[in-house]
């Protein structure tokens, strides 16, 4: 087991999930970036769990589930609200607060 | 370590693949098989409990949920590809490389590689261990992480609850207002035109043809024209066909106003 | 022969008379009652507004002639007094307390402030009384009565507070009245004009008061006649000038004495009766109050007695030669009154040996002065308000009692044998000439020159031929008018009296010292008709110009340059308006200019490069998340990049 290469790995995931959050625009896949972004930080907990032989790196990683799944419903409750009155799922259609 | 071996360069191309498909449906399979890869990692990592949690709940529920939504909110045009803000996606590629590598590098360097392992941690097992620390240390974040769940739940209620500000409107007032609309815009009184009819196609995206050859835009589901997956059927086609089966026609005629659409 | 000017050698600097005065008891109890009578009178008829026209007139000339009344009794009771006994201190209350500086509020009789004290509510009273009849048909006539008794307090509290500040207080409280009554009538731009002009250029002066109240604070740590009197011998001779010269700003200012005159003239702008007050019992007499208060001051600074002298000599002639050219009687009489006051301030100068002559002119002076301007109020009053002498003439006739008073201040000022002001001008050009050649040849020349113009005035007023105006009546003013004429009239004859024995200047020594004695190169007798022949020499030269043949209606204007600056003040305004005012206003727009190009330049400038950065920086606001996404992942690549460099460093 070589620790580096998991947390390399977790880099990995993170940074393409911040481009696909900062590339798409349909919210929808923009939310699964996100979600691909806390499941890299949960491998890297995991990891960290084995590496010092401590499970609270892994009840941590259980949190961020738990987390994450309230943070889902409340997200995607807000975009289908969005996409009722405005009838579309574009982040950037949503830009009115601007100069 | 075969295994990571085998899922790691497949989970960054899943990863990938997810940012760069066009359509949604597709970026959220390949969310999934990165989260079920992840998942036999964390088997790996001696988490057999989030092995079971991260198939469960990520890929068991959030996804489904992502594809209800999808499936609810339909496709439009946020799934094009071309970038509006100038810049933007250049400087995010440049900017995420960056990050990861040095991410990747400092990590690497900070990371030592003695691996104290959890087989002392596990010795009842992984999740009476899980528990004793859930129930017992983290037992007030456990507790508040209740109350964020009923939050979350109640919150998108509230925000998919939508309120009924008019009365329900009755089949007479969808006949009346079907009525008002003929009689001060001329709106075609009839249902909508079905798709495919005078068309080669009898299919639901084909549109129909008008008596004067152009297509009925009407006559096909939103969604498929949303997607542009709308079959064209000039009316050049139909008149090709005609002057088939008219033997009496000039065919050269034909030939040129059919190419000419 | 005497020295050119003696003060120059300062071999006797020193021994001014301290103040120690003893607590007010029995009669001297009600002495705050001086001050509180007018002031109520003025309280109850500025908070009646209106309502008190019908009766306000008669409870301000009550409350005036009951402070009289009050002050006569002080009067007399100090009079039972020893010499000793006669500086009397009440203390009403503590006003300042300010660490190890304080102020009380207190007044303090003695002999100076007693006969100021009989001057103003005595000739006040009567100025009250004459202005029942002067102000009749006036539709404020409640206000003009409290205008007045605010006037008479505050030079009430003038007189009588012990503590330079409280003086103060009374000394802004002239200032205060003086501007409401010259601009009573402030419908008239002129009058307006004159009260601004008059409250400005007392405030020059003020500014040498409160400069003053501020350097005893500094070296005494005391305001009080007392503690500053105790202190002075010990005050170095910079301090003791420094202080002289202050005083004298100060005094110049509320006495209209050169540099700071040129108000007087103006402030006829106001009723008549104001012009009376001001001239003869308040206001134009504080300055030479102050002077001869602080006569322990001049003790100790030959240089600053020196330079009141000065001022005095320049003043009695420049408002001699002033009072020669005016055909506006009130102005005349206003020429005359700044030189008169600059006898009060020659003596003042002198010390001790005119101290008692200062006051005494100015008693005399008050009455006769305050004399001829109510009679002039009354010849107004019958011309229908017309103040051009060369529209009069022939008056002696219409107002026989009008002429008959105003002749015998006339004589007074002129200083005929007998009456009050010969006795008086007498006595200062003695002194003067006692002190040095070159004042008293000129206040020798001021009593010709007064001589002149006062006998002038006389001619075109009530002597020579009618040149009346169409439609004007004169006829003599009501008795109410007259009897304070008769009774002003009367004082100017015999006001002289006062010297009889030499009283005056006993009655004064407690304040001012021992007269001293001085030596005249003649003998006082030789002085006095040598005087008198320069008097009569006036008389005689005015007779020859005025009083034989026609009078122009009109003033000519084919004059000598002499009569046309006379007409000018003297190019007094003139002078203000080129050494003050031009220069000011250049500063003033050159400021105006700085601050609107630089100073306003930077604040916009400033200004402008905020907002315009704003609006470009602004920009990056696009409302689009994604790019603020972009901007927090280029910053979360910072701080990775930062945390590395800390760790491999």
């Amino acid at each position: 087991m070589n620790p580096g290469a998991y947390i390399t790995l977790s880099a990995l995931l993170f940074s393409i999930g911040a481009v696909g959050v900062l590339v798409r625009r349909n919210a929808i896949v923009v939310f699964m970036s996100v979600e691909l972004m806390l499941n890299a930080c949960n491998l890297a907990l995991v990891t960290f769990a084995k590496q010092t032989g401590d499970l609270s790196g892994q009840v941590a990683a259980f949190f961020v589930m738990v987390v994450a799944a309230a943070e889902v419903v409340v997200g995607l409750a807000i975009i289908m609200s969005i996409f009722r009155t405005r009838r579309s799922a574009s982040v950037d259609d949503a830009s009115l607060l601007k100069y | 370590m075969i295994l990571f071996w085998l899922l790691a360069p497949l989970m960054v191309l899943a990863a990938i693949g997810m940012v760069v498909v066009r359509k949604a449906v597709h970026s959220a399979l390949l969310l999934a098989f990165v989260m079920v890869s992840l998942a036999a990692l964390y088997a790996g990592l001696d988490a057999p409990f989030l092995f079971a949690v991260q198939i469960i709940v990520y890929t068991g529920a959030i996804l489904m949920l992502f594809l209800f939504v999808l499936m609810l909110v339909g496709v439009d045009a946020s799934d094009s590809v071309v970038e509006t803000i100038k810049g933007q996606r250049l400087m995010a590629v440049v900017l995420g490389l960056l990050f990861g590598g040095l991410l990747s590098i400092g990590v690497a360097q900070a990371v030592s590689a003695t691996v104290v392992g959890l087989d002392e941690a596990n010795g009842e097992g992984n999740v009476p261990a899980l528990a004793q620390l859930l129930f017992g240390r983290y037992v007030f974040a456990f507790e508040l992480t209740s109350a964020l769940l009923i939050t979350a739940a109640l919150g998108a209620m509230v925000l998919a609850h939508t309120e009924r500000v008019a009365p329900k409107a009755t089949q007479r007032d969808l006949a009346q207002a079907r009525m008002r609309d003929y009689a001060e815009h001329g709106a075609h009184l009839g249902p909508l035109p079905t798709p495919g009819v005078y068309a080669r196609h009898n299919a639901v995206d084909t549109p129909a043809l008008l008596p004067d050859g152009s297509t009925a835009e009407a006559s096909v589901s939103r969604s498929l024209r949303a997607r542009g997956n709308v079959r064209r059927a000039h009316a050049g086609d139909v008149d090709k066909t005609a002057a088939a089966l008219d033997p009496e026609a000039p065919a050269a005629d034909l030939s040129e106003r059919g190419s000419g659409r | 022969m005497t020295p050119l000017i003696s003060p120059w050698l300062p071999a006797e600097a020193g021994g001014g008379v301290p103040v120690l005065p003893v607590e007010a008891a029995g009669t001297f109890w009600w002495l705050w009652l001086i001050i509180a009578l007018p002031a109520l009178g003025a309280t109850l008829l500025l908070l009646g507004g209106r309502l008190t026209n019908p009766w306000g007139h008669l409870l301000g000339t009550a409350m005036s002639a009951g402070s009289f009344g009050v002050a006569l009794v002080m009067f007399v009771a100090l009079l039972g007094r020893s010499e000793e006994e006669r500086q009397v201190r009440q203390q009403l209350w503590t006003w300042l307390d300010v660490g190890d500086y304080t102020v009380d509020m207190s007044l303090l009789f003695d002999p100076l402030s007693a006969v100021f004290v009989l001057l103003i509510t005595g000739v006040g009273t009567l100025i009250h009384i004459y202005s029942i009849g002067y102000m009749a048909h006036d539709e404020r006539r409640g206000r003009f009565f409290a205008y007045l008794n605010l006037f008479v307090v505050a030079m009430l509290v003038l007189v009588l507070a012990d503590d330079y500040l409280a003086v103060f207080l009374g000394w802004e409280g002239v200032g205060l009245a003086s501007y409401l009554l010259i601009g009573f009538w402030a419908h008239k731009q002129s009058a307006a004009v004159a009260a601004k002009k008059a409250f400005v250029v007392n405030r020059v002066g003020d500014v040498g008061m409160s400069l003053a109240v501020m350097t005893m604070v500094a070296t005494f740590s005391t305001s009080s006649f007392v503690g500053v009197s105790a202190g002075m011998p010990e005050a170095s001779s910079g301090t003791s000038t420094a202080l002289g010269l202050l005083l004298l700003l100060a005094a110049c200012g509320k006495s209209a004495q050169v540099p700071l005159q040129s108000w007087l003239l103006d402030a006829m702008e106001g009723p008549t009766p104001v012009s009376a007050l001001i001239h003869a019992a308040t206001m134009v007499t504080a300055g030479v109050y102050l002077i001869v208060r602080s006569n322990y001051v001049y003790a100790e600074t030959p240089v600053a007695q020196v330079a009141v002298m000065a001022v005095g000599l320049v003043t009695l002639l420049f408002g001699a030669v002033i009072g020669c050219a005016k055909d506006d009687i009130k102005k005349a009489l206003a020429g005359s009154t700044m030189s008169q006051i600059g006898y009060m301030t020659l003596a003042a100068g002198i010390g001790p040996a005119g101290y008692a002559f200062a006051i005494f002119h100015l008693l005399t002076h008050g009455f006769f002065k305050a004399n001829m301007f109510l009679g002039a109020g009354s010849v107004m009053h019958a011309m229908d308000d017309d103040v051009d002498m060369r529209h009069y003439g022939a008056l002696s006739r219409a107002m026989p009692i009008t002429f008959l008073t105003f002749a015998a201040g006339y004589l007074a000022i002129i200083g005929f044998p007998g009456f009050a002001g010969f006795w008086s001008k007498d006595k200062i050009i003695e002194a003067a000439f006692a002190e040095g050649w070159v004042f008293g040849v000129g206040a020798l020349l001021g009593a010709g020159v007064t001589a002149f113009y006062m006998t002038r005035v006389m001619l075109m007023t009530f002597i020579s031929k009618k040149r009346w105006r169409s439609g004007v009546h004169p006829h003599e003013s009501p008795s109410v008018m007259t009897v304070p004429l008769v009774v002003l009239g009367a004082l100017s004859a015999v006001g002289g009296v006062l010297l009889l024995g030499g009283w005056i200047t006993g009655w004064l020594e407690p304040v001012t010292g021992p007269e001293g004695e001085h030596e005249l190169f003649v003998s006082p007798f030789i002085l006095t008709s040598l005087v008198t022949l320069v008097v009569l020499a006036g008389v005689v030269v005015a007779w020859l110009v005025f009083g034989r043949g026609e009078l122009a209606g009109t003033a000519p204007q084919r004059v000598s340059w002499v009569t046309r600056a006379a007409r000018n003040d003297l190019y007094g305004d003139a002078f203000n308006e080129a050494v003050f005012m031009r220069p000011g206003q250049h500063l003033v727009r050159g400021l105006v200019y700085l601050d609107d190009t630089i100073i306003d330049g930077v604040v916009n400038g400033v200004a402008a490069l905020v907002g315009g950065s704003s609006g470009q920086v602004r920009r990056a606001q696009t409302g689009f998340v994604r790019s603020y996404a972009l901007t927090m992942l280029g910053g979360a690549l910072v701080a990775v990049l930062a945390t590395l460099a800390v760790t491999l460093a």
